[in-house]
C-alpha cells in the first residue's frame, strides 16, 4: 500500500473556481482509478491559488490478476470464424479449449489479464485528468497555442508533481513534465522545493511558507481578522464569502486592520461596507454600539517586513479613494428628488414587449392602490408574531396602526411610484445591490413618510427563503404588486422559467408572494389579483387581445403557484401532496390562505386514528366503484357529455340537474329494508355532509375534518357487516349508489383520490 | 545612466523601457492618433493576429472624454497614460518578467501586498477577449494582465501576453502622492501639473462643452465611409486606423450626451463592425504568407 500525491501547479486561479476544482479533482481521480480497476479509499483535496492537490491514501502496488473466459464458435465452424475469434481476444489456435455446452463441443478462450502496477495506472490517469478537467472559463498560452488543438486550463499550467510512495509517476501532459519538484510562496521563498512523498508535502511546503490547506487559510483568516480587530477594541463583522475569498487569494495570508477617516461614515454604512467588500474584499468592524467603525481588515499574502504598515496604508489610501466617490454619489443624488430621479425610468427600457420602467412602476403603483382599496392589504395587517425583522420597524414602530385605508391606498401608490426611482442614482448605478436600500434612504432624506421610505427599501423583499417577510401595509401592499405585476406580465409574453433557466426571477416571486400571504394572513385569491394586474394595464393592450388568446398564457400561473406552495410546504417538513388534494384542479385559481389551512388541517386528521381508517374505508369504497364502473349521480350526468365529470360538480349550470336527479333518487323508496350499518352510514350522511359543507363555507377546516370524522365507524362497520354485491339488484345498486354518495361527500372537504400512500 | 523611478515619472518609464529593451523587445513609439487605450495600438491589435513572434513595449496616450474633471479630481483625468508589454507567444516566465519589472521601478513585493486578482477582459468593440488579472499592490489596481484568446473574433494563434501598466496611478503610488498633479514629472521640479493641469481643464470643457456635435457626427460617418473605402483597396491598416477614429469620435459623442441609450448600442455595433472589417482583411491579406511560413498555424 502506498500514498499518492498529484499536485497541479498553475498560474493564480481565481478565488471563485477554487472550491468547484477542488471537487472536480477528485471525481475525475476516483473516474480514471474506477476504470482502472484500483480501489481507491481516502482522498484529500487542497487548494491555494498557484496549486490544487490530492492525496489518495493506502493505493494497492498493482491491480490484481484476472481471468476471463470468453466463448467462441463451435467446434467445426469456419476456420475464418475461429481465427477471427482468436485475433479477437489475443491468442493462438492452440491456446483455444474445447468445452461441453448443452451437448455441442464449443472453442473457449481463457484469457489471463495480469496486475498491472498502479504506478502505470496513475501515468496513464494523470493526463486524462488534466485533459477532461472542466473549468468554468479555459484559456490557452505559451507557443503550443500556435494550434488551438493546445492544452486549455484556467491560467497556464506550470507544473505537475506525481509521488507514489517516494516514487515519481513519471508523465507528461502537452509539454509538462512530472517531479518531485514544486515551488513554495512566490516573495517569501526563493528556489525549488523537492517533496519526497504524500507525507511530508503539507510541512515543506509550510516551510516554503505554503499553507496548502485551504481550510487551514480559511481558519487563520478567520481568528485573525477577529483578534486583530478586537485588539482595537471593535468586533468583526463576520462575513464567511470574504473569509473563502481571501484564502482563495493567498498562500500566506495575513489580516491587517487599517483606519479610514471618520468623516467618510457619514454615508450610509451599507455603502461602506459593500465598497470594502466588494470592490476590496476587506472585512468592517462595529464599535460597542454596534455602529460601523472606521476601520477595515485586508488579508495580505505576505508577512511584510516593517508589520504591514505599509500594506495598510497603502490601502487605507485606495480605500480613501473609493470612499470619496461614495460620498460624491450621495451627494450628487440628494440633490434632486426621487420623484425627479424617477423621470429617469422613461429611458430604461424594462422588458423589449412590457415597455419602459417607466411603465411598469405605473402599473405597481395601480395595483398597489388596488391591493388597499380592496382590503386585501389593509391598516392593521400586523400580527401578533414577530417572527420577521421587518415586521419591528425601527423607524416607525407600528406604522400601519392608525392609518385610514384612504391613506394607505396613498402611500402605497406613493412608494410604489418612487420605489424604483435609485436605480437611475449614481449609487446604484455603482452599487446595484444597493437598489432598494438607498431609495429608502433617500426618501427618508428628502423628509417623506417613514411608512413610504421604509416600503421603497423593503419592496423588494422577500428575496429569497429565510429571508425577512415584510408586515407592514405599505411594504406590503407595494411588494405583492410589484411581484404580482411580473408574474402576471411575464407569463403574458410566455417568458415563462424553463428547467433551470429563471432569467426573470419568476420563481423566486411567487415564492415572495406566498410567503407575504402567509406572514400576513391575506385572504384572497390570487389569480383576482393578477388579473388585476393585467387589466389594469391598458398601454400595450389592444381590445381584441385584452378578450383574446395573449393573456390566455397567464393561466400557467396557477400551475406555477402550487408547485411553489408545495416546496414552501416540503421545505416545512409538511405533506406536499396534499396541496393537491385541497386545490381545485383546472384554470380557477385558488386561495393561498384556504389551501394552507386546509392543507394542514387534513395532514392533521390524517395522522389521527379516524383520518387513517376514513382514507382506508375512501378507497375501499373508490376501488368497488372502479371495479364496478359505477359513477352514481354525478357520473351519469356526466355521462351526457365528454366533460370532466369533476368539473361538472362545482359547475353553477348543472347544480341543478344533480339536485333534482338526487331529489328523485332519495324519493324513490327503497323496496327493502336496509340492514342496519346500510341504514346507520345513510344516516350519518345525511348528518355530515351538510355539516362539512357548513364548515367549509366558515372556514373552519378541522371543523370539516371533525364531520369527516364522524363518517369512519360507520363506514368501517359498513363494510364489516354488508355485502355490497347482492344478488338482488335493487340492493346492489342502492349500496354502490351509498357508495358513491360517501365519495361525493369526502370529496366536499378534499380529493382523497389525490393523497399519496 | 542613473535612473531615479520613486522620485520621477519620466525616469520611471525610461527604467521600464531599459527592462523590456533587454528583455528582447522592441521599444515603440506611441501611435499618432487619439485612442482609448494602448490596446488599440497596431503594435498590439494587427501584432496579437497571426503567428509570427511579436515582443513590444512603448507608452500610449489615451483619450477618455467622459471622465474628464476639469484638472480637479485628484485620480481622474481625461489624457492619461499606459504602459503596454505585449509578448507572443506568452513566455513561461511572463509573470516573473512583470514582477521583476516592478522591482526595478522600487516595488519591493517583501513589503508591498502583490496580488493576482482575477479580472478577465473583453473588448467587444475590438471582437476581442482574453483570461487574466488585475494586478494589485496593497489593494490597487497597477497594471491589468492578459492572456489574449481572441481579436477581431478570430483565435489568437499562438496567445500573446499583454501587460498595460497604469503609470500615473503606479508612480503616485510610488512617489507616496495623493493627487495625480503632484507627481513629479521629472527630479528637476516640474511637475505633472505644471505639464498637464491647463491641458486638462481646456480639454473637458471641450468634450463636454464645446465640441461641435454636428461635426462629430459628420466626422464619424466619414471615418466610417473612408474604413468602408480603405477595405475595398485592401489596405487594411488604413482601415483599422479609421476604425480608431470612428471609436475616439463616438466616445467624445458620448462626452457630449447626445447619443441616447438605444442608440448607444447601435454606434458600439457600427465600430465593431469597422474594427472587426479590417481584422479579417488584415487577415485574408496576410494568411498565405504565415501559412506558408508556419505550417501548423493554419490547422
Amino acid at each position: 500500500m502506498s500514498d499518492f500525491l498529484l499536485e497541479l501547479r498553475s498560474e493564480e486561479i481565481p478565488a471563485r473556481m477554487q472550491a468547484g476544482a477542488r471537487a472536480e479533482l477528485e471525481k475525475l481521480f476516483r473516474r480514471e482509478m474506477e476504470a482502472a480497476g484500483v480501489s481507491v479509499g481516502d482522498i484529500t483535496v487542497w487548494s491555494t491559488p498557484r496549486r490544487l492537490a490530492l492525496i489518495a491514501r493506502g493505493l494497492p502496488q498493482a491491480t490484481e490478476a484476472v481471468s476471463e473466459e470468453a466463448k467462441g464458435p463451435p467446434e467445426g465452424a469456419p476456420d475464418a470464424a475461429i481465427d477471427g475469434f482468436c485475433r479477437k481476444n489475443g491468442v493462438t489456435r492452440e491456446q483455444l479449449e474445447l468445452r461441453d455446452v448443452k451437448g455441442r463441443n464449443t472453442w473457449f478462450a481463457v484469457i489471463e489479464k495480469p496486475g498491472k502496477a498502479t504506478v502505470d495506472l496513475l501515468a496513464e490517469a494523470i493526463p486524462a485528468i488534466v485533459r477532461d478537467f472542466s473549468w468554468p472559463k479555459s484559456m490557452r498560452w505559451g507557443a503550443a497555442s500556435i494550434s488551438t488543438e493546445s492544452l486549455r486550463w484556467v491560467r497556464p499550467l506550470s507544473g505537475i508533481v506525481a509521488l507514489l510512495g517516494d516514487e515519481v509517476v513519471e508523465c507528461e501532459v502537452h509539454g509538462v513534465t512530472s517531479g518531485s519538484v514544486t515551488l513554495g510562496h512566490r516573495f517569501h521563498h526563493s528556489g525549488d522545493i523537492t517533496i519526497g512523498n504524500a507525507d511530508d508535502y503539507a510541512m515543506k511546503l509550510r516551510a516554503g511558507h505554503v499553507i496548502v490547506d485551504h481550510a487551514e487559510r480559511q481558519d487563520l483568516i478567520r481568528a485573525g481578522a477577529a483578534k486583530v480587530a478586537s485588539e482595537a477594541g471593535l468586533t468583526l463583522v463576520e462575513d464567511e464569502g470574504l473569509v473563502i475569498e481571501n484564502a482563495g487569494l493567498t498562500e500566506w495570508p495575513v489580516p491587517l486592520l487599517g483606519r479610514f477617516e471618520e468623516d467618510f461614515l457619514e454615508v450610509p454604512p451599507e455603502t461602506i461596507q459593500l465598497t470594502a467588500r466588494v470592490n476590496q474584499k476587506y472585512f468592517v468592524c462595529e464599535n460597542d454600539k454596534g455602529e460601523l467603525a472606521n476601520a477595515f481588515i485586508c488579508t495580505a499574502n505576505i508577512a511584510a517586513e516593517d508589520g504591514g504598515a505599509r500594506v495598510v496604508d497603502g490601502n487605507r489610501k485606495v480605500l480613501a479613494a473609493r470612499l470619496s466617490d461614495a460620498r460624491f454619489f450621495w451627494d450628487v443624488d440628494r440633490k434632486k428628488t426621487l420623484a425627479e430621479h424617477a423621470k429617469g425610468l422613461e429611458r430604461i427600457t424594462f422588458h423589449e414587449k412590457l415597455g419602459t420602467v417607466a411603465d411598469k412602476v405605473d402599473r405597481v403603483a395601480k395595483l398597489a392602490r388596488w391591493l388597499v382599496e380592496e382590503n386585501i392589504v389593509t391598516p392593521d395587517l400586523i400580527r401578533g408574531g414577530a417572527s420577521s425583522g421587518a415586521a419591528e420597524d425601527k423607524h416607525n414602530p407600528g406604522s400601519g396602526a392608525g392609518v385610514t385605508k384612504e391613506q394607505l391606498a396613498d402611500w402605497a401608490e406613493q412608494a410604489a411610484r418612487l420605489a424604483k426611482a435609485d436605480l437611475v442614482t449614481e449609487m446604484v448605478g455603482e452599487f446595484p445591490e444597493l437598489q432598494g436600500l438607498m431609495g429608502g434612504y433617500y426618501a427618508r432624506a428628502e423628509g417623506l413618510p417613514d411608512a413610504v421610505a421604509d416600503a421603497i427599501r423593503d419592496h423588494y423583499k422577500p428575496v429569497g427563503q429565510g429571508d425577512e417577510v415584510p408586515t407592514a401595509p405599505v411594504t406590503v401592499a407595494v411588494s405583492l404588486a410589484d411581484k404580482l405585476d411580473n408574474l402576471g406580465r411575464f407569463f403574458a409574453i410566455e417568458e415563462t422559467p424553463t428547467g433551470s433557466k429563471d432569467p426573470f426571477a419568476l420563481r423566486r416571486a411567487a415564492l415572495g408572494v406566498l410567503s407575504l400571504i402567509r406572514e400576513n394572513d391575506l385572504d384572497f385569491n390570487i389569480f383576482d389579483a393578477i388579473k388585476s394586474a393585467i387589466y389594469q394595464g391598458s398601454h400595450d393592450i389592444s381590445e381584441d387581445d385584452a378578450s383574446g388568446r395573449t393573456w390566455r398564457p397567464i393561466y400557467g400561473l396557477n400551475a406555477f403557484f402550487v408547485d411553489r406552495l408545495r416546496q414552501i410546504l416540503k421545505s416545512e417538513g409538511r405533506r406536499h401532496d396534499l396541496v393537491d388534494a385541497v386545490i381545485p384542479e383546472g384554470d380557477v385559481g385558488f386561495n393561498v390562505k384556504i389551501a394552507i389551512a386546509s392543507s394542514v388541517a387534513l395532514q392533521d386528521f390524517l395522522a389521527t386514528e379516524d383520518g387513517a381508517n376514513l382514507l382506508a374505508g375512501y378507497k375501499r369504497a373508490a376501488n368497488i366503484l372502479k371495479k364496478e364502473d359505477w359513477l352514481g349521480v354525478e357520473g351519469e350526468i356526466a355521462r351526457t357529455g365528454e366533460e370532466d365529470p369533476l368539473a361538472l360538480v362545482d359547475d353553477p349550470d348543472m347544480k341543478a340537474v344533480i339536485d333534482a336527479k338526487m331529489a328523485e333518487r332519495h324519493a324513490k323508496q327503497l323496496s327493502y329494508t336496509p340492514e342496519p350499518a346500510e341504514k346507520a352510514l345513510m344516516d350519518a350522511l345525511a348528518q355530515s355532509e351538510p355539516a362539512a359543507a357548513r364548515a367549509i363555507e366558515a372556514e373552519d377546516f378541522s371543523g370539516a375534518m371533525a364531520a369527516l370524522a364522524s363518517l369512519r365507524a360507520p363506514i368501517d362497520r359498513f363494510f364489516e357487516e354488508v355485502t355490497v354485491n347482492a344478488d338482488e339488484e335493487m340492493k346492489r345498486a342502492n349500496r354502490l349508489d351509498l357508495l358513491a354518495a360517501f365519495r361525493a361527500a369526502v370529496h366536499k372537504v378534499a380529493d382523497f383520490s389525490r393523497i399519496e400512500g | 545612466m542613473d535612473r531615479n523611478p520613486q522620485n520621477s515619472f519620466q525616469d520611471m518609464i525610461l527604467a521600464l523601457h531599459d527592462f523590456w529593451s533587454a528583455q528582447g523587445c522592441l521599444i515603440l513609439q506611441p501611435y499618432d492618433m487619439r485612442m482609448g487605450a494602448g490596446t488599440f495600438h497596431t503594435a498590439t491589435t494587427l501584432r496579437a493576429l497571426g503567428p509570427e513572434p511579436w515582443n513590444a513595449a512603448f507608452v500610449q496616450p489615451c483619450r477618455r472624454p467622459t471622465d474628464g474633471r476639469y484638472g480637479e479630481n485628484p485620480n481622474r483625468l481625461q489624457h492619461y497614460y499606459q504602459y503596454q508589454v505585449i509578448l507572443k507567444p506568452s513566455p513561461a516566465n511572463i509573470q516573473d518578467l512583470y514582477l521583476e519589472s516592478l522591482r526595478v521601478i522600487g516595488i519591493d513585493p517583501l513589503k508591498h501586498d502583490i496580488r493576482f486578482v482575477e479580472d478577465d477582459w473583453e473588448s467587444p468593440t475590438l471582437g476581442a477577449w482574453g483570461l487574466g488579472w488585475e494586478v494589485w499592490c496593497d489593494g490597487m489596481e497597477v497594471t491589468q494582465f492578459t492572456y489574449f484568446q481572441q481579436m477581431g473574433g478570430f483565435d489568437c494563434k499562438p496567445v500573446a501576453g499583454e501587460l498595460t501598466y497604469g503609470l500615473e496611478r503606479l508612480a503616485m503610488y510610488i512617489q507616496g502622492v495623493d493627487n495625480v498633479y503632484d507627481l513629479a514629472f521629472n527630479d528637476r521640479g516640474v511637475s505633472y501639473g505644471d505639464v498637464f493641469l491647463e491641458n486638462e481643464k481646456q480639454m473637458s470643457k471641450w468634450n463636454f462643452e464645446v465640441a461641435e456635435t454636428d461635426a462629430l457626427f459628420d466626422l464619424f460617418n466619414k471615418a466610417e465611409a473612408e474604413c468602408r473605402n480603405a477595405l475595398d483597396a485592401n489596405v487594411p491598416i488604413a482601415a483599422y486606423e479609421q476604425a480608431v477614429e470612428a471609436s475616439h469620435i463616438f466616445n467624445l459623442l458620448q462626452a457630449r450626451g447626445v447619443i441616447s441609450v438605444q442608440e448607444r448600442a447601435s454606434y458600439m455595433g457600427r465600430v465593431r463592425d469597422l474594427a472587426r472589417g479590417a481584422c479579417e482583411a488584415h487577415m485574408a491579406k496576410e494568411a498565405p504568407a504565415w501559412a506558408a511560413k508556419y505550417p501548423e498555424w493554419s490547422k
